[in-house]
């Protein structure tokens, strides 16, 4: 058997940067995260560390790091520490399969801007999505204490619920694409319209069970701190709490992502093809594209923070069975109906 | 039931309706809210480097005056002290020694003048009583401190510099 050390190196290669891309986009979406809602709110936001601040979110991990770390002695040791480790390795898993941009030409060798090609490539993301909850589950259980408890059990039936929805918006997409591949996915909607055209209504659903899905306010009752004293990382200290919240920024940079993916063209613009440069540097300006689309989605994720308060928790599952869910139904019927009436 | 006053409001208690319980246009419409405040002049003043403007009637830190030959106008005559209403000014007098005459105005000084800035309430009544001009106040505030002590300001803080030494220098 031949090995292809080439082709593992450059697989090394393109994991490592995605990792370290997402971990420095989590890491400055804490800085963003501040900027925007001192900017909504009227104020300057972190202006100190650095220029405009710019050191501050390697202040605040540099500070998380110095913190004492404090395993409560009546919780499960073992599982106290699997639960933030669990949400951090869940959530950068899901990058493996988005595709970042084309195919890179380097030295005859043809690289393409993914990790994993694998046509199954959202299945593979909603099986890892759900791994995600056993993060929180874990953590909050092992704590000990009745409010991560509380706050755990929020976490797993709102992730539950709107995982339904969310797979439901999809079947709708994947109905009418054809493939699971996101890779796929993509290059239709660069030779043909952007799927927002075709599903503005499976976007939407998709968008707000993102939201539930990252526990992002309005839907942030895992973390409510005027009810449960701070949520289900409430006995974490040190870097434990910081891979949970981490984990929360890396779990909205990549749904940002795959929001851009399926329903934005992903590393697709328009004219993309009749540029008329270098095909290596038209894989860059995808690249580019994407992620000036990642970025926007960032900035939405976090305007909506800072304008809606938190849902009640009623409110919340009534929102996602009797409107959500019928409302995925719907759209799914009426995709199938056109689908039908296109043949 | 009827009602007390005249200023009552009917309160809308019909169930929402299907696009209203959506939630959407409602969130739309206080996004476009915070959108608004993006644009918004920002009320921060970043202190340090900007302060705001005071108003030309506003009262800080006080300083002890000197005359024009760089002499102390004090004469720990104790007006303001006894004008204070906070309590905040303690002054021990001393009789001027023959040849001081170029520090001390008259024959009698302040050897000790102490102003505790935490009691004081910046009134300016000190001011208004002092016969000799020698106290006033000034646009500045006091600066945050560690301790208690810091805030008890003596002679060496309240004076200023002598009129003389700055030509020399």
């Amino acid at each position: 058997m031949v090995i292809d050390w080439v082709f593992i190196v450059e697989k090394l290669a393109l994991i490592s940067g995605v990792l370290a891309l997402s971990l420095g986009v989590a890491m400055y979406s804490t800085w963003g995260e501040r900027k925007v809602a001192a900017i909504i709110q009227d104020r300057r936001g972190p202006n100190r560390a650095g220029f405009m601040g710019l050191l501050q979110p390697l202040a605040d991990g540099g500070k998380l790091f110095f913190k004492e770390e404090i395993i409560p002695t009546n919780s499960h040791r073992f599982l106290f520490i699997l639960g933030p480790s669990v949400a951090m390795l869940v959530a950068c898993m899901t990058s493996a399969v988005i595709p970042w941009g084309d195919v890179l030409t380097i030295a005859g060798r043809q690289i393409p801007l993914q990790v994993a090609d694998i046509n199954i490539g959202i299945l593979y993301i909603f099986g890892v999505v759900s791994l995600g909850v056993y993060g929180i589950m874990l953590g909050g259980w092992a704590s000990n204490n009745k409010f991560s408890l509380l706050a755990s059990v929020r976490a797993a039936s709102q992730i539950i619920s709107y995982e339904l929805a969310l797979g439901l918006s999809l079947i709708a997409l994947l109905m009418f694409t054809g493939s699971l591949s996101l890779k796929d996915i993509v290059e239709q909607q660069r030779h043909g319209l952007w799927n927002i055209v075709y599903q503005p209504l499976g976007f939407i659903i998709f968008l707000v069970c993102a939201f539930a899905e990252c526990n992002r306010t309005p839907f942030d009752l895992p973390e409510a701190e005027n009810e449960l004293n701070g949520g289900y990382h409430l006995e974490y200290s040190s870097m434990k709490l910081g891979f949970y919240l981490f984990a929360e920024y890396i779990n909205m940079f990549i749904s940002s992502a795959l929001m851009a993916s399926l329903y934005f063209g992903g590393y697709s613009f328009p004219g993309m093809d009749s540029l008329g440069l270098a095909p290596n540097l038209v894989t860059i300006l995808g690249f580019v594209a994407l992620f000036i689309k990642i970025l926007l989605f960032l900035f939405f994720f976090m305007w909506v923070r800072w304008t809606i308060p938190r849902f009640r928790y009623d409110q919340l599952m009534r929102l996602g069975w009797n409107i959500m869910i019928p409302l995925a139904l719907v759209n799914m019927l009426i995709t199938g109906a056109i689908i039908l009436a296109r043949q | 039931m009827q009602a007390l006053t005249t200023r009552v409001k009917p309160v809308d208690r019909r169930p929402l309706t299907f696009v209203e319980r959506l939630y959407i246009p409602s969130i739309l419409k206080g996004m476009m809210i915070t959108f608004k405040h993006i644009f918004k002049k920002k009320a921060t003043v970043n202190y340090p480097e900007e302060k705001r403007p005071f108003s030309p009637v506003f009262r800080g830190l006080h300083i002890l005056n000197r005359d024009e030959e760089g002499r102390e106008r004090c004469t720990a005559c104790g007006l303001c002290a006894v004008a204070c209403p906070a309590e905040a000014i303690t002054m021990e007098a001393a009789e001027r020694k023959p040849g001081e005459e170029n520090l001390y105005r008259e024959e009698k000084y302040a050897a000790r003048y102490e102003i505790n800035m935490l009691r004081c309430i910046f009134c300016g009544f000190c001011e208004e009583a002092c016969p000799k001009d020698a106290i006033y106040l000034t646009e500045t505030f006091a600066p945050a401190h560690y301790e208690r002590k810091g805030f008890i300001y003596g002679k060496p803080d309240l004076l200023i510099p002598d009129p003389k030494e700055k030509q020399t220098v």
